[in-house]
């Protein structure tokens, strides 16, 4: 396995050692960040830990990790989605309205909302693709139009509201003797993180995903249709961004601001995880850790005492320094 | 109108073809818009070409047209700068704080503001170019952290402008708008900094391609940090005429008129290219108008504010659309 | 040594012990060149000798490991291109360095614009850029305020090197200037050449035309895998005794043998009268078991004619039969469905995709085309076809030139193609690997493969075809069987006679690793 072909017989523990050592490398570094942020906040609050709280934290957390988990798609394919925001709040308004309540309602309007968000992913991959419009400037279309229609469609204020199980996916949970209650949101955040996991680094489209964003020439050379690749990555997208919307309208509750920002807190996620804007590079997993670990620094810096706004700022500077670190790496390894 | 067309066969994989670096078919389009906005209030019985309705565009057009000139600047050098946003609320709290209506203290406010305007910029240029950064992610680690800032020291409309201040957004010489002989000085100063200086060539050479500006001695790095200091400045200037409009100035008035994605918008709709080394000022300034004639004309019809979003996100699309079949390369296949 | 240089001799540019190396692996050692002024001086070698690489370090662009440079006697070093083109070294690369959007006069004085009180002075500029181009004979054709983007090559060429001269330089390196250069315009170059040459500037120039440095150079240096070889007179040496300070040993060694005629099969791909963009009526029919060499100038079309048998141009005219079976090619999927497989000129930006692994990018092709999962490749079996040994998790960046390309074999083998199309497949890979490249090359033949490949290196073509087609003009001047000497390659693909008799050779070639 070794690389560089080194005298063939080694001493077997010098390399089980060196083994160690290379899969501690290998880990990517924002695993090792949440780990110490979480030890930072036990170590004020040492209750976080204790299974209760800590399902509550990942349940706050389920919206942009299954958003960071779409969207990570985009950026290996070497694309942005800027219009995942504006779609959360369409889906909070849209259910709000739709199901007025009613819970007969419910089992129609999650497929509708599937089907939305598939349809607004495949216009910003068309209109990416084949009109040729740069994906940041298409989805910020996408972002004014949804936004615009939305409202249009609803009068300028949310209306109606979500009937309760609807909202139990992103309020409530199944009940374990011993254990409390274990939140769906953190069940569909599981089951979706391992889904698109599987997708991206275990199938023929995931790779060609990386492919495409690498290098979409050779890969269009290769025979990967690169333009079908990338309108499946905004679908993918596009499809996160309902569930985010669905979890989110359950936990929070029916309003205009509902994704407000969510866009921006995606890509730092992503970012946050590793990726490099410009495609080619990042995983599920390590965008998932993103997102755990920008939320857990929220949750620091309130035990800490900070003011809440000053949490944008760490954000920042947390971004910054992200995307510094990970150049630095890119350099240092040609 | 017709400069678009190059010969595909030149081996130089630099830039894509495009419109060279003439504003005219932008400014047809503006014709072609205006005219039949016009014609449009016209026939609703109303009236387009009045005194009034001229200054209100042109007045509507200062605060984003500013701005949108310093975000041609950043993107004809390859760069970006979400930051701008922020930068206005910086500039528009910060002002209305240090000047405390008083009229003594106005010129220490401005000279606070443009102080301020050079340090953000230098430090998105700087972490562009020293951490090798995306500008994407740069500018928005530097807008959050000025966000949280901002938030944490202010949550209010925070002193004032002194009257004469004011004049800045109110008065008019002859039936021309103060404000707007701004924007015009403004872009005047662009275009001449664009066109007839090194910086100018430097930064369409640096937008163009990175590498043959090393190569032929620009100092690259250098280039994209003033670029980076300018914009910030237009951001400035913004702030200070959101502020003489309002007397008094909030952390929510540069992200509420959505300045950051609206002026890229506004550059991209002028006919400027998200990659770098294409785009003209004259281009933005027909591109902020473009926009603020359709806006004209939905305040004429009465058009919800909601349809209006949906449809400046169409138009932006479709914009970029038209260019990118217009520069359109023979022969690609995928 | 013998240098020819008499100590009266002065020496403008003097480049002593140079050593330089990329990830370990050398590139030049100990590498000596000394050039008088006022003279025309070759460097030359084959594919990887390092000319590249040693002219990158005189102006600047890589720092040497060891050695030093001297230019009028005083010891220099350069940091940044900058340094060197105001110490007085200016230098046209390989690959043109404009920028299209902007005028012939602005990419001139890129970095050095005139300024007038605040503003640039673009009278002034226009006016020397007219100087300039009128000192090349080019004034009347160019315009400084044209965009360089809308000039044919030659004419971007002349810019880029009225760019070089705009710097007033001592020493002007032309690092293969002809490429893309019809012979009248090759002529037209020279003269502007010579002219200069007689004005006292120094000359460093890079070819691998063979012909071109007997009728410019004075003296030439002779580089091979990395060292300095010799550095002769022009005028006393011949192409024979050129050839074999550059490549050192018989020529048909490396080659593995041809086909024998009945391992050569049925027409597996075939087109008639196909035509698009610069190609017209070309027919070409590629056998099993057969090579076949694509030779033609830089220009003639080659790459185009291999981006049009895989679909990535689209065919404006003709028909393409594959198996005997009529296809039209819309995109590189569908030639790969048909079996076809090419493997692209220029590695890094159109064969691989760098930050993957070795295994991803083998198993691209077969992954995209999602034939269903029944078909499972051994990667293992794979790579060892192409004797490719190490990790297969290894990102194909860290990888030489030489295992790159059989990272893009192994990428067509896993697809089964029967049509393999070569697009230079050995450029910028050192002997060794070159050898075991065209071995495998033989034995896909041998297992029925039907196989096109281009190359610019003539002896390559000679050593490898079965059968050679000519080139020129975006159509194919003529066939030649295999043992086709180079004076009759050259013969067709410039379209006229070889004047100065010798065999001219297209030896070596640029790529440094």
């Amino acid at each position: 396995m070794t690389v560089t072909a080194p005298p063939p017989a080694t001493a077997a523990p010098e390399r089980s050692a060196s083994r160690a050592w290379r899969l501690l490398r290998a880990v990517p570094p924002i695993w090792l960040v949440l780990a110490a942020v979480i030890v930072l906040i036990a170590w004020r609050n040492p209750t976080f830990v204790e299974p209760a709280p800590f399902l509550a934290f990942l349940r706050r957390c389920a919206p942009l990790a299954v958003l960071a988990a779409g969207q990570v798609f985009v950026i290996i394919a070497g694309e942005f989605d800027l219009s995942v925001g504006a779609l959360v709040t369409a889906v909070v308004v849209v259910a709000a309205r739709l199901s007025d309540g009613d819970a007969g309602n419910t089992w129609w309007l999650i497929p509708l909302l599937l089907a939305g968000g598939a349809l607004v992913g495949l216009v910003n991959g068309l209109v990416t693709t084949r009109l040729r419009v740069p994906s940041f400037i298409a989805t910020l279309g996408m972002l004014l139009v949804l936004s615009g229609a939305v409202f249009l469609w609803s009068g300028g204020a949310p209306r109606g509201s979500l009937a309760d199980n609807f909202r139990q996916f992103g309020r409530f949970g199944v009940e374990i003797p011993g254990l409390g209650q274990l939140p769906y949101a953190v069940l569909i955040l599981v089951a979706i993180g391992v889904g698109l996991w599987l997708l991206l680094s275990h199938t023929r489209f995931g790779h060609q995903v990386y492919a495409a964003g690498g290098n979409p020439r050779a890969a269009g050379l290769s025979g990967v249709d690169v333009r079908r690749v990338r309108t499946a990555a905004f679908v993918i997208s596009g499809l996160s961004a309902v569930v985010a919307g669905v979890l989110l309208g359950g936990f929070t509750g029916v309003t205009a601001e509902a994704g407000v920002g969510y866009e921006f807190q995606a890509i730092a996620a992503v970012v946050l995880g590793g990726a490099v804007l410009g495609g080619g590079r990042g995983s599920v997993g390590a965008a998932l850790a993103g997102a755990l670990t920008l939320q857990s620094v929220f949750t620091l810096l309130n035990l800490l005492g900070l003011a809440k706004s000053l949490r944008d700022a760490v954000q920042g500077l947390i971004i910054i320094g992200a995307a510094a670190y990970a150049a630095h790496r890119l350099r240092r390894s040609g | 109108m017709t400069t678009s067309t190059m010969s595909p066969s030149a081996p130089l994989r630099l830039a894509a073809p495009g419109t060279g670096s003439s504003s005219a078919p932008v400014w047809f389009v503006f014709g072609g818009v205006f005219a039949v906005a016009w014609l449009l209030v016209e026939l609703n019985g109303g009236q387009f070409m009045t005194v009034d309705n001229l200054q209100n565009m042109a007045v509507r057009s200062v605060a984003l047209g500013l701005v949108a000139v310093g975000q041609t600047i950043v993107l004809i050098g390859g760069s970006l700068d979400l930051s701008v946003a922020y930068m206005v609320s910086v500039t528009a709290v910060s002002a209305s704080f240090v000047m405390q209506g008083d009229p003594d203290r106005m010129a220490l406010g401005i000279a606070v503001t443009l102080a301020l305007g050079v340090g953000v910029g230098l430090v998105n240029g700087l972490v562009i170019t020293r951490l090798r950064i995306n500008a994407f992610i740069a500018t928005l680690g530097t807008s959050l952290v000025m966000s949280g800032i901002l938030n944490a020291l202010f949550t209010n409309f925070t002193g004032s402008v002194p009257r004469e201040f004011q004049a800045l957004g109110y008065n008019a010489l002859g039936p021309v708008p103060v404000a707007v002989l701004l924007l015009l000085a403004v872009v005047a100063l662009a275009w001449y900094t664009l066109r007839r200086t090194r910086f100018g060539y430097h930064l369409y050479a640096v937008g163009g391609s990175a590498e043959v500006a090393r190569l032929s001695g620009v100092r690259t790095d250098r280039v994209v940090v003033t670029a980076h200091v300018l914009c910030s400045l237009t951001a400035v200037l913004t702030g200070l005429f959101l502020v003489s409009r309002l007397r008094s100035g909030a952390p929510w008035v540069g992200p509420d008129g959505g300045y950051d994605l609206e002026s890229i918008a506004a550059a991209v709709v002028g006919g400027t290219a998200l990659a770098g080394g294409r785009g003209t000022v004259a281009g933005t300034l027909a591109g902020v108008l473009i926009l603020a004639v359709v806006d004209q004309v939905f305040n004429e019809f009465e058009v919800n504010a909601f349809l209006k979003t949906l449809i400046r996100g169409v138009i932006i699309v479709g914009a970029v659309a038209l260019y990118a079949l217009r520069n359109r390369r023979d022969e690609e296949v995928f | 040594m013998a240098d020819g240089i008499e100590p009266q001799d002065k020496i403008l540019l003097g480049m002593y012990g140079i050593d330089k190396s990329f990830l370990g692996v050398p590139v030049l050692q100990d590498v000596q060149l000394e050039c008088r002024p006022g003279e025309i001086h070759a460097v030359m070698g084959e594919n990887g000798a390092g000319k590249s690489t040693l002219m990158k370090i005189l102006v600047g662009v890589y720092q040497p490991d060891a050695g030093r440079i001297e230019l009028d006697g005083a010891p220099v070093r350069f940091h940044h291109p900058r340094q060197a083109l105001a110490a007085g070294v200016s230098i046209v690369h390989q690959e043109l360095n404009l920028l299209p959007e902007r005028t012939v006069a602005e990419n001139i004085f890129l970095g050095r614009e005139p300024r007038r009180r605040v503003g640039v002075d673009r009278t002034a500029m226009e006016r020397d850029a007219s100087r300039l181009l009128a000192a090349l004979h080019a004034d009347d054709v160019i315009s400084p305020r044209a965009l360089v983007g809308r000039l044919p090559v030659a004419q971007q060429q002349l810019v880029e090197i009225a760019k070089a001269l705009s710097f007033r330089p001592r020493v002007l390196v032309l690092d293969e200037p002809t490429a893309a250069l019809s012979p009248h315009e090759v002529d037209a170059l020279f003269d502007r050449i010579r002219r200069l040459r007689a004005d006292g500037l120094t000359v460093l120039y890079i070819s691998h035309r063979l012909k071109e440095i007997f009728d410019l150079t004075d003296r030439i240096t002779v580089l091979k895998d990395g060292r300095r070889v010799d550095t002769v007179r022009t005028a006393e040496v011949d192409t024979r005794r050129l050839v074999h300070l550059m490549v050192g040993r018989d020529l048909d060694h490396y080659y593995p043998p041809r086909a024998t005629p009945e391992r050569i099969g049925e027409v597996r791909l075939s087109v008639r009268g196909a035509g698009a963009g610069m190609l017209h009526d070309i027919d070409l029919d590629l056998r099993s078991g057969e090579i076949v060499g694509l030779a033609g100038l830089a220009g003639s079309g080659r790459t185009e004619l291999a981006r049009l048998l895989f679909g990535a141009t689209r065919m404006a005219t003709g028909r393409l039969e594959v198996d005997g079976r009529a296809r039209r090619l819309r995109s590189p999927r569908q030639a790969i469905r048909c079996g076809i497989g090419l493997l692209t000129e220029d590695r890094k930006s159109e064969g691989l995709v760098l930050q993957l692994s070795v295994r991803d990018n083998s198993l691209l092709a077969v992954r995209a085309l999602g034939r269903g999962p029944t078909r499972r490749v051994g990667l293992g079996a794979l790579l060892d076809r192409v004797d490719l040994r190490g990790s297969t998790a290894r990102e194909v960046r860290y990888l030489s030139g030489g295992n790159q390309q059989k990272v893009v074999l192994a990428r067509w083998l896993a697809t089964g193609a029967r049509v393999l199309i070569f697009d230079e497949p050995t450029r910028g890979i050192d002997v060794g690997a070159k050898a075991s490249i065209h071995e495998l090359m033989r034995e896909l033949a041998e297992a029925g493969a039907a196989i096109l490949m281009i190359s610019s290196e003539l002896p390559e073509v000679i050593g490898m075809a079965d059968r050679i087609v000519v080139l020129r003009q975006g159509t194919v001047a003529g066939v030649l069987p295999a043992d086709a000497s180079e004076a009759e390659i050259m013969l067709l693909a410039t379209g006229e006679p070889d004047r100065s008799g010798v065999g001219v050779g297209a030896v070596a070639d640029g790529g440094a690793a």
